[in-house]
């Protein structure tokens, strides 16, 4: 069912027995206006959805109604009969609900009698009688109520006498004062959606989670006194206990949370009726709607979404004509996006609009007394943005003077500062604005690891950590220092280190020794390491909100009673990672950091990993590793003769050895190294006599050669080396390698055209595409291949290098887009690296499919699909 | 109690009364909650120098201030024992440590008199009078201003 209707059909079966209840009370104190005010109200919003979710009958129904009632508001005196039609026009619209649950559209029917009736009444102005009295339904009630006093039981019996149409159920209504206690459905006739959920008052489930909040840390404690005593009868049911505990905790965590969608969902509409109030296009994008997260917390967002969201359409966005005078596309885009982010949930609004105007919060700042003029020089843009949030800021005259922005976001603070959360606001004039808005999970049970610093313990979210690394002078991760800066090299990444004490200012935190404990963590996308004395375990812990006299301190995100009773403060990774972002010596390792990355980035372009290996004579000779699927040590004594040729038993299989050339000699005792080549299900291993090392070399074969099997020579580590054909020495191990029929060579093969400007690679490769049945044609550059292609020779598939000199890949792809008679031919992109914006750069100019160089799998896999689309398609 | 007699003759409150340094306090009674000796108090980093840690209290999470920093009144000798007195303030819990809790004084609000123009500023603001009693003066404290420590504490 479609969520909008459900809420409706909860709220408003709600609101019915409110006005159930209001109209008996009404009756006995007709000049109470505040109760027909409520009634009134009620049956006002009732109207007013119907009418909104397009159901016309009960929108006449309860329009008729509220006319009635208007004029008891008028002053038209109040008459038993008059309340026992409008109790009649409840209960059918009552009725008419149950077939809306059911069927989920208005039932067929005509409700004009009781509208007639109903207008009669209004019309006739409610001739004054006397009250009760006159009613022509004398049982309506059996006696008259104490003024805010309504039991069930008597609202029962009352309605049950009260004669009408289908007005023999009892209503489960109760006094209207507590509105949301818990209720029942009142409809047990069937137990459909309706039935599937009931409704819970927050405060029980509230109630229920500190229960178990309670529960958890008894268990903590028995735990830890069960850690001292090590022959314990009480370990089994403590076990036990534990189990079911967690799992309560679970179960109880489950109730109270909902998606964030249910806090978005009225902002399509709000979105739709500004931009049509505005005169802006506008498109709300929504993303992560499914991000869970704890009721209370969601009702305390929602006004500050909504506020947000309004903001931004209102204020952010410019007009059509601004935003196409400023190069942007004509429509403004909001976009919603929610996500987990260690411990936290993260709940970005952002807008492509004009961004905050810096020098008007300026102005507006020093004029509102906020900052001097000298300190106001000190601050940063970010600083200054931060205004907004001020009370004071949210004036009339900001309307005009800050362009609106900031109006209210006082509010929307303290409704987070409330629940422990923190809103953030980044801006660039002209581009654009985001305000962040971070909700820690109060209220929740995390796992954390406990650690100790500077004597005391703190606990970490254990979402946050990636893995827990122990240094000291022998082990294999080192700390390292840039300039003063610590850095842990961590396989190939440098990470960032700061410790724990350091970063809390406590006593004696005074740089990173030489040993210790990192614990490496991950936020967004910021990885980095915290060094901490001790690591103890991990322990499921409470999350106390801080109290508010310490809410300001970023490095903690709240705190908890652990097993032993004693409190301590859980780390928020989220304000760690602001904090090494923002030091100067970490910007240094980020720095270097990015250099490396790029450094690496930048040689994988060219560079070719390549295993150097001693076969046959002493100069060295290269294989690109890519290329080789294994490295295998065998025992000589495995090594058999068979057919006149090696041939060793290799995984359930026979694998013929193959040798670089006839002064590589078979070993006889002890291992022989090999290189393993395989291909679907083929193996053959070449037999080398040593095996070197592996380098990274930018590949550049200076001298070719004529001998079989040898490319050419090139520098390796400043000595020549030969770099070796894999092709040559595969049809050795099977004559038929190229030529297998499982290769699915086709009577026509398919043609292919193959681009590098490199020999090295066009050698390397064609083989490897002969071998998956293409009709390889190599040529050496983009002109080439676009004059063959001109001339009239049909491909069926073109691979081409990206990087090529004077025509490259790209201009390439788009040259033979242009060509009406190429237009269907798919062509795949090689390249060394891969970047989204290459990627994309790729497909812009009609690339099919993109393919690391190096990865011939891939390769061959992407030509597979490719060709057999052309297959389709023919 | 306290309340019904504060409705009752509105002329009289009752006052723990509590030393810190030398001088001696009075707290109305009406918002002292309990009076407890703090035990395993976990210090905050980064914490405003008023705040002494943190601590739990029957498995509340108990904001410790202490009283002598908030007041100005010098560094508390190593060794003195200390008291608290357990104080609520929307929903979280708060205790005051002080050098001494002593006796409980009921006296009628025409006896507190306003607060000395030369009082010392950071006392100023969280008095709220001063009552002359034998030999001594005591001044009474105004709990929420105490606990609004905005002043001291930089706003984030």
């Amino acid at each position: 069912m479609d969520d909008l209707l459900r809420e409706f059909l909860t709220e408003t079966n709600e609101s019915l027995d409110v006005v159930d209840v209001e109209l008996v009370r009404f009756e006995q104190e007709p000049n109470n206006a505040k109760i027909l005010d409520k009634i009134f109200r009620l049956v006002h919003t009732i109207k007013g959805t119907c009418g909104f979710l397009g159901l016309p009958r009960l929108e006449a129904l309860a329009h008729a109604a509220e006319t009635l009632m208007g004029k008891f508001r008028d002053g038209a005196s109040v008459t038993g009969e008059a309340v026992t039609l409008v109790l009649f026009t409840i209960d059918r619209i009552k009725d008419i609900l149950k077939e809306l649950e059911k069927h989920q559209r208005e039932p067929e029917g005509a409700d004009g009698d009781l509208i007639h009736q109903l207008e009669q009444m209004a019309l006739r102005g409610v001739p004054a009688k006397p009250q009760v009295a006159g009613s022509p339904v004398p049982h309506t009630l059996g006696r008259p109520l104490r003024p805010g006093e309504v039991s069930l039981e008597e609202l029962e019996r009352a309605f049950r006498e009260t004669p009408g149409p289908a007005l023999a159920k009892p209503i489960a209504a109760k006094p209207a004062r507590e509105k949301v206690a818990d209720k029942d459905e009142d409809d047990k006739t069937d137990g459909k959606a309706g039935n599937q959920s009931i409704r819970v008052n927050v405060d029980t489930l509230e109630h229920l989670m500190t229960m178990v909040s309670e529960l958890v840390l008894t268990r903590n404690q028995l735990l830890d006194i069960s850690r001292h005593n090590e022959e314990s009868e009480f370990k089994v049911p403590l076990q036990r206990l534990s189990n079911v505990t967690a799992e309560l905790q679970d179960g109880v965590m489950q109730t109270r949370m909902q998606p964030i969608g249910n806090a978005w969902q009225k902002l399509p509409r709000i979105v739709r009726d500004l931009s049509a109030e505005l005169g802006k296009d506008i498109e709300l994008e929504m993303h992560g709607a499914d991000t869970e997260l704890d009721r209370q917390v969601l009702e305390q967002i929602k006004d500050p979404l909504t506020h947000m969201v309004r903001n931004s359409a209102d204020h952010g966005l410019e007009r059509p004509a601004d935003r196409i005078a400023a190069g942007k596309p004509q429509k403004g885009t909001i976009r919603l996006s929610a996500y987990h982010e260690g411990g936290h949930i993260i709940v970005v609004v952002s807008d492509d609009g004009r961004g905050l105007d810096t020098a008007r919060i300026k102005e507006k700042a020093l004029a509102n007394g906020l900052v001097t003029e000298v300190e106001l020089d000190k601050l940063s843009e970010a600083q200054i943005h931060k205004f907004i949030f001020t009370p004071g800021f949210s004036t009339a005259a900001a309307i005009t003077s800050v362009s609106g922005r900031g109006v209210g976001m006082d509010v929307v603070r303290n409704n987070l500062d409330q629940i422990g959360g923190h809103v953030d606001v980044a801006s660039v004039q002209g581009e654009g604005l985001s305000f962040t808005i971070k909700i820690p999970l109060t209220l929740a049970i995390i796992s954390a690891l406990i650690v100790e610093a500077g004597g005391d313990r703190f606990a970490i979210p254990q979402l946050a950590v990636v893995e827990l690394v122990r240094v000291h002078g022998k082990s294999e991760h080192r700390i390292e220092r840039i300039k003063d800066a610590a850095v842990l090299r961590l396989r190939d990444k440098l990470l960032p280190l700061v410790h724990l004490k350091t970063l809390l200012k406590m006593d004696g935190g005074d740089g990173i020794g030489e040993r210790g404990f990192i614990v490496v963590t991950q936020v967004g996308a910021q990885t980095f390491g915290i060094v901490v004395d001790g690591v103890f375990h991990t322990e499921e812990i409470v999350v106390k909100p801080m109290s508010t006299k310490l809410r300001h301190i970023a490095m903690f995100s709240g705190n908890t009673i652990l097993g032993d009773g004693s409190v301590i403060m859980i780390v928020d990774p989220n304000g760690v990672s602001q904090e090494i972002g923002s030091t100067a010596s970490s910007a240094a390792v980020m720095r270097a950091q990015s250099q490396a990355e790029a450094a690496r980035h930048a040689a994988a372009v060219d560079m070719v990993s390549l295993l150097v290996f001693r076969a046959g004579s002493p100069e060295p000779k290269a294989v690109p590793l890519s290329l080789i699927t294994r490295l295998e040590e065998v025992d000589c004594r495995k090594i058999e003769l068979s057919n006149g040729r090696h041939m060793v038993q290799y995984r359930g299989h026979l694998m013929p050895l193959v040798r670089v050339s006839d002064d590589v000699r078979i070993k006889t005792e002890g291992v022989q190294p090999l290189l393993v080549f395989s291909d679907t299900g083929r193996s053959m291993g070449l037999v080398v006599d040593e095996i070197i090392d592996i380098v990274e070399e930018k590949l550049d074969i200076q001298v070719s050669s004529d001998c079989p099997g040898v490319l050419g020579s090139a520098v390796v580590k400043g000595r020549a080396t030969e770099i070796l054909d894999v092709g040559h020495f595969l049809p050795l191990a099977y004559e038929d390698w190229f030529r297998r029929k499982d290769m699915q060579v086709d009577a026509a093969a398919r043609t292919l055209l193959f681009v590098d400007d490199s020999p090295f690679f066009r050698n390397m490769l064609t083989p490897v595409l002969k071998a998956a049945g293409y009709e390889v044609t190599a040529v050496g550059g983009g002109r080439e291949a676009l004059s063959l292609l001109k001339n009239g020779r049909r491909f069926d598939v073109l691979v081409t290098d990206l990087d090529m000199p004077e025509m490259d890949g790209f201009s390439l792809a788009a040259a033979v887009r242009e060509e009406p008679r190429l237009a269907e031919m798919p062509m795949i992109a090689l390249s060394s690296y891969s970047s989204p914006e290459a990627l994309e750069r790729g497909r812009k100019v009609g690339f099919h499919d993109y393919v690391a160089k190096f990865d011939r799998q891939s390769l061959v896999a992407a030509l597979k699909e490719q060709t057999a689309d052309v297959d389709r398609a023919a | 109690m306290s309340r019904m007699n504060e409705t009752a003759e509105m002329s009289v409150t009752e006052y723990v009364t509590v030393t810190i340094g030398e001088q001696l306090f009075g707290l109305p009674i009406s918002r002292v909650q309990d009076v407890f000796v703090p035990a395993r108090l976990t210090r905050v980093p980064l914490a405003p120098p008023e705040v002494a840690g943190v601590l739990n209290l029957r498995g509340r999470i108990v904001t410790a201030i202490d009283m002598r920093s908030r007041l100005d009144l010098g560094k508390r000798p190593d060794g003195q024992p200390v008291m608290a007195i357990g104080i609520e303030m929307k929903g979280e819990s708060y205790g005051l440590l002080v050098d001494g809790v002593g006796e409980v004084l009921k006296l009628a609000n025409s006896q507190c008199e306003a607060k000395p123009a030369n009082l010392d500023g950071r006392l100023a603001r969280v008095a709220a009078g001063v009552v002359r009693l034998e030999g001594q003066l005591m001044v009474v404290l105004d709990v929420d201003r105490l606990l609004d420590m905005k002043n001291s504490a930089l706003a984030a």
